[in-house]
């Protein structure tokens, strides 16, 4: 659209044509109060708060429904729009219960905001309020009727925005209400709180944060959701309490990051796993009884570091084996597999893999700028989805998606083996059976269908791949793209570091940045590392593995597997699972809520997570290792180089050659409110040598400092033969995430709530 | 849901219905008047026809429940075999609605809103019913009774009475 220019109160200003008039005020600065207004959705001109007087036009109009145009005139700031606002807050504060003192919303509330600002000290209304009870829709949505003030703006979310349709309006005039739609006032849908969070008042509340605190009380911690593999990013709301720092709200309110405001039920609700009774916060060592007791952290590692040594020292390395994460950090991923390759002095290191990233990364290699970002999904303009169900299974790509095709007209193809929401927003669907992934490569090359005709002829495409999709069949469709050109890929995993587990070398044939171990270039300069591929997950997690020691972290192969009973098993979690009730020691780890480092999602995003909470007892896996490492007599500098000349580093004194260093130090050392001094615990250690030596993790540390996604480009060339695939895709729903997802009270809540709804329905 | 479809309507008005939403471009076009047709015949918006309704326009039941909540015409709760409803805007006031309604009142010995206990009839104040000119004016189902004085209410709600004595069963039971 061309630019036009228009004036408003005297100044003048240019915008593209059609802009919203409130669009193009916000943007130089001159604030016009809405409600109904949300960017995103559509427009609804219900409140009236944004009128403002435009020349030679009759009535006022309101600036969210008004277009610019060349030469036009606006008024926002004179009496008659200060007595408008002010005449129609008096009309919404009409039956709005002046409960602000216990209101959820107090303190963050817009209609409070802009009754400080414009509104009337007194009201002409004296009326008595017409009370109505509060409403529990569901275990994560109440709702105030009296406080609402009819803006639409969740009805439009939950819609537009979530393709759910859950709520409307009942009655009419002053008897409007807000109604979900199950019986008895019952909500029947992804429980994701979009419309709580959009709520400018207090009328819709969370089950979890309801009458908790207030939000001056809390501190406001930037992180990333610690579930799916999408990685948004979470603004967690942590209070203290006399045992720590407790977590009482999670939301996006901010906007900012890869999901904007979007998070799901998960990340808004399910971050009370960190607060769980079930919690370990003490050392378990199994007795001469055969009984796990607690025992003090010295006892603990000691146990596990001499057992660990005798083992390694009688038979070397191949007798111990490690299982680590798709939750730990990337550093502390890095740390394990380089104490198992150095320390222990075992190829034996893998993890529970839910994507195939080795065949994805070795097909793209040296092609660069063909992975896709999260962000590109929000605004490519042709997207083919393979497999999967992203609404439940990666709900910020759903969003995206969505987002995508209703507000930019993006063409969505699916290529699925069952009928998923998402049908509903594509162009095409193309029904495959659940083998047929295989073929699709062909299929697309050989076109024959009017499906693949249609994005045969699209000229930019970005293919999403699901779990499902692995080994040949993946490199066979990466090989297509790629000669096709112009077309680029994301491949689904599961967990919030899934993709950074890959990438970090838990992999028994690959070092981090998929490097072959047998080959290994960079890592030359770790002592004693092996060269031959150690044992795979599988092999590891046997029962008759063979192994005398597993070391196993953040992981829970035991509700899978029956594990090897003779081998000493030392695990590091954050509850008592089937795998840690087997253990020999029990290692209480701290939560990715309570710890900082950075993780890669699926995208290969990285982001930083910073620690919020805080519970006693407990500490972060990478302090455990560098413990477990030392107890081992290993040369700790060796493993984690924190200050280049030991303990007299420079904190950033000198401003000398080593600054930057020592500014990253103080970053996390602020981040986990600690007084400045050099510790061997501190991730951002670990920085440089990742930069130095993993392929694809130079990265930007400025943004990623920021709390801004930085994406990781796949290495430039790759020379190893990717293994056999051996992934298990998790299959998570939008209520299930994997272990830690039994642990989330407000989840498993959620869950019964809605399959309640669906049991009750298909019996009728 | 199946089984319940089928009790809904009876034949006649399904096929009433199923012409309907063929008369509009868009098929929730039809949903006020299928609405007020539906009840019409069962007497009151039930929950099982808010479902028969939004399965034939194949919208939600919220939806249904939005736009039907809205219309004051569109009643959610049974009413009596003959609904009385009596004008109260300002030509019928002036000419002495309100005693028309209280004489309905005390006749039958209910108030606006309820129905009586042998759910014979029911009673409600309305709006202009678009008969000002023989105002004070009444409407029962779709009979007018216009010109009227408080003494006629009797004879009126008997001659209802003699009606349903001889149309035997009553319609919506």
């Amino acid at each position: 659209m061309p630019d036009v220019t228009f004036t408003v109160d005297g100044k003048k200003l240019t915008a593209p044509a059609g802009t919203l008039l409130i669009d193009a005020c916000r943007k130089a600065c001159i604030e016009i109060p809405a409600f109904c207004y949300y960017p995103g959705l559509s427009l609804q001109a219900a409140c009236r708060m944004c009128l403002v007087r435009m020349e030679k036009v009759g009535k006022l109009q309101t600036a969210c429904t008004t277009r610019v145009a060349e030469g036009q005139i606006f008024y926002t700031d004179t009496p008659e729009i200060a007595q408008v606002r002010k005449a129609n807050l008096q009309l919404l504060l009409g039956n709005h219960p002046l409960d602000c003192p216990v209101c959820d919303a107090g303190g963050e509330c817009e209609l409070q905001d802009m009754t400080f600002k414009y509104g009337a000290g007194v009201s002409l209304y004296a009326e008595a309020k017409n009370h109505r009870e509060e409403q529990q829709w569901s275990p994560a949505v109440f709702y105030d009727r009296p406080r609402c003030i009819l803006c639409y703006r969740c009805i439009r979310m939950c819609g537009e925005g979530m393709d759910v349709w859950a709520l409307g309006v009942n009655n009419r005039g002053a008897d409007s209400a807000i109604v979900p739609n199950g019986a008895g006032h019952q909500l029947d849908c992804e429980q994701c709180g979009m419309c709580i969070d959009v709520c400018p008042v207090g009328a819709l509340t969370s089950g979890s944060y309801r009458y908790q605190t207030r939000p001056w009380e809390m501190n406001h911690v930037s992180t990333v959701c610690a579930h799916c593999a999408d990685g948004c990013k979470v603004t967690l709301g942590v209070r203290s309490t006399p045992e720590g720092a407790a977590i009482v709200r999670a939301d996006n309110r901010d906007k900012s990051g890869i999901n904007g405001d979007f998070l799901c039920a998960k990340g808004r609700f399910g971050f009370d796993f960190a607060g769980s009774d079930e919690r370990l916060t003490q050392p378990l060592i199994r007795n001469a009884e055969g009984k796990l007791a607690p025992a003090t952290w010295e006892q603990a590692i000691r146990t596990a570091a001499a057992k660990l040594k005798e083992i390694r020292d009688a038979k070397g390395g191949e007798a111990i084996g490690v299982i680590g994460s798709n939750r730990l950090t990337n550093e502390e991923n890095y740390l394990l597999q380089k104490f198992a390759r150095t320390v222990l002095g075992s190829n034996n290191i893998d993890h529970a893999r839910t994507a195939d990233y080795p065949t994805f990364v070795r097909a793209l290699a040296g092609h660069a700028d063909k992975a896709a970002s999260l962000r590109d999904l929000a605004s490519a303009p042709a997207i083919l989805l393979v497999g999967g169900n992203p609404t439940e299974e990666h709900p910020l790509l759903a969003w995206h998606l969505r987002t995508n095709v209703r507000l930019n007209h993006a063409r969505l193809y699916i290529a699925n083996s069952a009928p998923i929401k998402l049908d509903r927003q594509a162009k095409a669907v193309q029904q495959i059976s659940a083998d047929g992934y295989r073929k699709l490569a062909s299929f697309l090359v050989h076109g024959e269908s009017d499906f693949a005709k249609t994005i045969l002829a699209e000229e930019s495409l970005l293919v999403v791949l699901s779990a499902d999709v692995s080994g040949k069949p993946l490199a066979d469709l990466i090989a297509w793209g790629l000669k096709r050109g112009n077309v680029r890929f994301a491949l689904l995993g599961a967990y919030a570091n899934s993709r950074g587990a890959a990438d970090m070398g838990l992999d028994p044939a690959l070092l981090p940045g998929y490097v072959p171990v047998d080959k290994p270039g960079p890592f030359a300069e770790y002592t004693n590392l092996p060269t031959t591929p150690g044992k795979n997950f599988a092999q590891m997690t046997a029962a008759d593995s063979g192994l005398d020691a597993l070391l196993i972290v953040g992981a829970n192969p035991a509700a899978q597997t029956k594990l090897d009973s003779k081998t000493f098993l030392v695990v590091q979690d954050l509850f008592l699972t089937e795998t840690a009730a087997q253990a020999d020691v029990v290692l209480p780890a701290a939560s990715l809520y309570e710890k900082s480092g950075t993780l890669t999602n699926t995208f290969g995003d990285v982001q930083m997570v910073r620690k919020a909470a805080d519970r006693p007892g407990v500490k972060p896996d990478f302090e455990i290792l560098v413990r477990l490492a030392e107890a081992m007599g290993a040369e700790i500098a060796k493993l984690v180089p924190f200050g280049k000349r030991g303990t007299t580093g420079d904190l950033g004194q000198s401003r000398g050659a080593e600054a930057g260093e020592a500014d990253r130090h103080a970053v996390w050392l602020e981040a986990n409110n600690l007084e400045p001094r050099l510790s061997p615990f501190d991730p951002f250690a670990l920085f440089d040598e990742i930069a130095r030596l993993v392929p694809g993790y130079s990265l930007d540390r400025i943004n990623l400092f920021a709390s801004n996604d930085v994406h990781s480009a796949p290495p430039a060339a790759s020379n190893f033969v990717p293994a056999k695939a051996l992934i298990a895709p998790a299959r998570d729903t939008l209520f299930t995430s994997g272990t830690l997802g039994r642990y989330s009270q407000s989840l498993q809540q959620l869950e019964q709530h809605q399959t309640r709804k669906q049991a009750k329905s298909a019996a009728d | 849901m199946s089984a319940e479809s089928i009790s809904v309507f009876s034949p006649k008005l399904e096929a009433r219905l199923d012409a309907l939403v063929k008369k509009y471009p868009v098929k929730r076009s039809a949903l006020i008047p299928m609405l007020l047709y539906a009840q019409d015949e069962v007497g009151y918006i039930s929950d099982a026809v808010v479902a028969e309704v939004a399965i034939r326009i194949g919208i939600t039941e919220l939806e249904v429940r939005n736009a039907a909540t809205y219309y004051s015409m569109l009643r959610f709760k049974p009413a009596g075999r003959y609904h009385v409803q009596v004008c109260t805007n300002i030509s019928c006031m002036l000419r002495g609605g309100y005693e028309i309604l209280d004489r309905f009142r005390q006749e039958l010995g209910i108030e606006p809103g309820g129905v009586t206990a042998d759910g014979m009839f029911s009673l409600e104040e309305v709006q202009c019913i678009g008969a000002c000119c023989w105002a004070p004016a009444i409407q029962v189902n779709y009979d007018d009774h216009d010109e009227l004085k408080p003494d006629l209410v009797p004879g009126i709600l008997s001659s209802y009475r003699g009606k349903a004595k001889a149309e035997g069963k009553t319609p919506h039971a």
